[in-house]
């Protein structure tokens, strides 16, 4: 169907994503790369070695760490900054916590997922970061889906939803005022089957959490929660070891696991398919409210 | 979809691992207002090619329960923003996704009413397709011509009229053929080069996925065959090369000490190794030494890749100059006439100066002259009401500060297209588009 001069839709994916990374390094003095060890931003830092190749990538990473991490997400990483020799920034949340900025939540669905929205506000004030870019996409949340590429902050960081910037054909505009900052999206417009495919075919390594494994799990609400000392059980939730791998990756406290046997990433590609539930539909998170995501956006959550 | 079995679910095979690799992408825009039945027919489409979730349903379904409403509301969808779904409107463009075994969609969504003509710029100025919808029992009104105008302004290549609500009007063919002869007649007065009608109705499902069976006596295509199979390779200007700058990648590593390297998103035609070209505006001419990429060299990249060129010879060459062929240049000039969709809360200031982006360019400008206002509804010039608002549509003159290398946006959407900035307040107030 495609003629010799057409791309298909994961190629030009990529050539919008790469153009959008690049534009940012023109248009900003400072700006930062926001890893959480997810598929997602995972498949950022890939595009972005590609939109600089063979020069180095011209960005730090910095990852907000609420210290409720998956060992494995820490582990990867360690290992990604160290292998393509890359700096890796950590802002961490008990530290926001220690210096009375966050205050920890209390009972059996405390998180601290909230709480890394001051954390990561400080980090980009304290490196000056005129623009933190991040992996998050529009078929994610319906909040999401009116975000711009630039996206742009006031000086608390905030989002206003009825006040962006028209963003029109591939023109961004990245002007500000002191103190202000952007925040930019380079794969807006993949979905997450368009990140499978590519991550399979471009052979993008990720943590060992997204495969199938053994684990001890327990039920809360219909989902499947890692049992870890970080989350407090009720006496009725009593765990089991189960075959289980993860949508998405966030804090132990929040991530839903699912029962799966998908341990190839073409397996998890047909798991995908087939499913009838969102990935974030495992998020505790966005569960507490119909507008549970806009809300943090506006704070200046990622 | 749960109590209403009218929506059918069809089996889409989108975990090919291999067909998915080879399909392209569409995106498109849909226009009209939520009475025409829009967020209806884009949930139908979202519904019927697996897109909606178990877990987006039953949220709509109990957001529907907490509105009143009696059917399951498929406006909660696409209407993200908490101040939305409390007044039941559209306030921005969202963008939808949307996957069948051929082709990947982006749905540009934008509201319909008439301050939001600015959105409706932004969801056409990327759009490779518009669906504009036209209720059966109305026929054409204001907001019709309002869209086909923007969608012909923004030179969308392709425009779907459907024909809604036909079940209202009897799935009569004399309605329907009424109806698309005045859009006919209409259409030839705007700039569209591909048009199309088809007759549907949203709700129950007529035309939009599959043929209806109470239309026999249209024999065209379903909406979604159409979005499927409607060529779009040819939109693309694979003719004028032009590769703006976008940033140089000088490693200044062992390995490629003296590595200087031109990134870019090419922004029309084919590049091949050997090629001569000439680096504007300074004139100087070399030839392409290689097209760089991370998975290894190409012998050719076209239009809109993302590729890294390197020059045979040394040239000093930075974001903002443009490498074209030596025998097909861009225009050169700091005089340039505009259709400008005005976005700006405060109108647009005779003689005011306004920041430009235009491809990797950032320059200044003054606005010359004013002249004329284009009624949107009527397509009426007016040369007497020079008080330009947002969501106004008029033709300027304006001077820049130093050349732009364009081509007419008729030719080229990429390097046709520029936005103004206000400079005070650095909100993007005006797309222009170069004639």
């Amino acid at each position: 169907m495609r003629s010799s001069y057409s791309l298909t839709h994961l190629k030009e994916l990529e050539a919008e994503s790469i153009y959008v990374i690049r534009e940012v390094v023109a248009q900003f003095e400072n700006p930062v790369l926001l890893f959480s060890g997810g598929k997602d931003s995972i498949v950022c830092f890939y595009l972005a070695r590609k939109a600089f190749y063979p020069g180095k990538v011209p960005f730090s990473l910095m990852h907000i760490d609420t210290g409720h991490n998956f060992p494995e997400t820490i582990a990867f990483r360690d290992d990604l900054a160290k292998k393509y020799d890359v700096k890796m920034l950590v802002g961490s949340v008990q530290e926001s916590i220690n210096q009375g900025k966050a205050i920890e939540e209390k009972g059996y669905n405390a998180s601290r997922n909230k709480m890394q929205t001051v954390t990561l506000l400080d980090s980009i004030e304290a490196h000056r970061f005129d623009c933190a870019m991040g992996g998050a996409r529009r078929d994610e949340e319906k909040a999401r889906a009116k975000e711009r590429f630039f996206s742009h902050r006031d000086d608390f960081g905030q989002w206003d939803p009825k006040n962006q910037r028209p963003e029109l054909w591939n023109l961004f505009n990245g002007r500000k005022h002191m103190g202000e900052h952007f925040r930019v999206f380079p794969i807006s417009n993949w979905t997450e089957m368009d990140i499978w495919q590519y991550i399979l075919h471009e052979e993008i390594e990720l943590p060992s959490l997204y495969f199938s494994h053994k684990r001890n799990v327990f039920e809360r609400d219909g989902t499947l929660l890692y049992a870890s000392d970080l989350i407090q059980r009720k006496e009725t939730e009593i765990p089991s070891e189960r075959i289980i791998r993860f949508r998405t990756i966030g804090d132990v406290t929040c991530t839903g696991a699912i029962e799966s046997s998908a341990s190839t990433l073409e397996e998890i590609i047909e798991e995908v398919a087939s499913t009838r539930v969102t990935e974030r539909g495992g998020r505790a998170d966005d569960k507490r409210s119909e507008a549970a995501m806009e809300d943090r956006k506006k704070e200046g959550y990622f | 979809m749960p109590g209403n079995k009218q929506f059918k679910l069809t089996t889409m095979n989108t975990n090919d691992t291999k067909g998915y690799l080879e399909m392209d992408l569409l995106r498109f825009t849909t226009a009209g207002s939520v009475d025409d039945g829009k967020s209806t027919l884009i949930g139908r489409l979202l519904y019927d090619s697996k897109s909606i979730f178990e877990d987006q349903m039953e949220a709509i379904e109990r957001a529907s329960e907490r509105h009143g409403d009696e059917n399951i509301n498929l406006a909660l969808l696409t209407d993200g923003l908490r101040a939305e779904r409390e007044q039941g409107i559209t306030i921005d463009v969202a963008y939808r996704y949307f996957a069948t075994p051929k082709r990947k969609f982006i749905i540009a969504d934008t509201p319909g009413h008439i301050q939001y003509t600015r959105n409706m710029v932004t969801g056409a100025s990327t759009a490779n397709l518009a669906v504009i919808l036209v209720d059966a029992r109305k026929g054409i009104l204001e907001q019709t011509c309002r869209h086909s105008f923007i969608a012909s302004l923004l030179q969308i290549p392709h425009v779907v009229y459907c024909i809604n609500k036909m079940d209202l009007v009897d799935y009569q063919e004399e309605r329907y053929n009424e109806i698309r002869k005045e859009l006919e007649a209409f259409a030839s007065k705007l700039e569209v080069k591909d048009v199309r009608f088809l007759p549907v109705s949203a709700l129950h499902g007529d035309n939009v996925v599959d043929r209806s069976e109470n239309m026999p006596w249209y024999n065209g295509p379903s909406l979604l065959y159409t979005l499927e199979n409607i060529h779009i390779s040819g939109d693309q200007n694979q003719i004028d090369c032009r590769f703006p700058i976008q940033y140089v990648i000088r490693p200044h590593s062992d390995e490629f000490h003296d590595f200087r390297g031109y990134a870019g998103r090419i922004a029309g035609g084919v590049f091949k190794a050997g090629d001569d070209v000439t680096v504007l505006p300074s004139g100087y001419t070399s030839k392409i030494k290689s097209i760089e990429t991370l998975g290894g060299q190409l012998e050719e990249a076209f239009s809109p890749m993302s590729v890294t060129l390197t020059l045979e010879d040394e040239i000093d060459a930075s974001r903002g100059d443009m490498i074209v062929r030596n025998n097909n240049q861009p225009e050169v000039g700091q005089e340039i006439d505009l259709m400008l969709c005005w976005m700006g809360e405060q109108p647009l200031q005779p003689s005011g100066k306004y920041a430009i982006k235009h491809t990797m360019k950032d320059v200044r400008c003054i606005i010359k002259e004013i002249k004329y206002k284009v009624d949107i509804n009527t397509l009426h010039r007016n040369e007497e009401d020079k008080q330009i608002n947002s969501n106004d549509i008029a033709r300027i003159s304006i001077r820049t500060t130093s050349p732009l290398l364009f081509d007419r946006y008729s030719r080229n959407r990429n390097t046709g297209s520029l936005i103004m900035i206000d400079e005070a307040t650095n909100f993007t107030v005006g797309a222009g588009m170069i004639i």
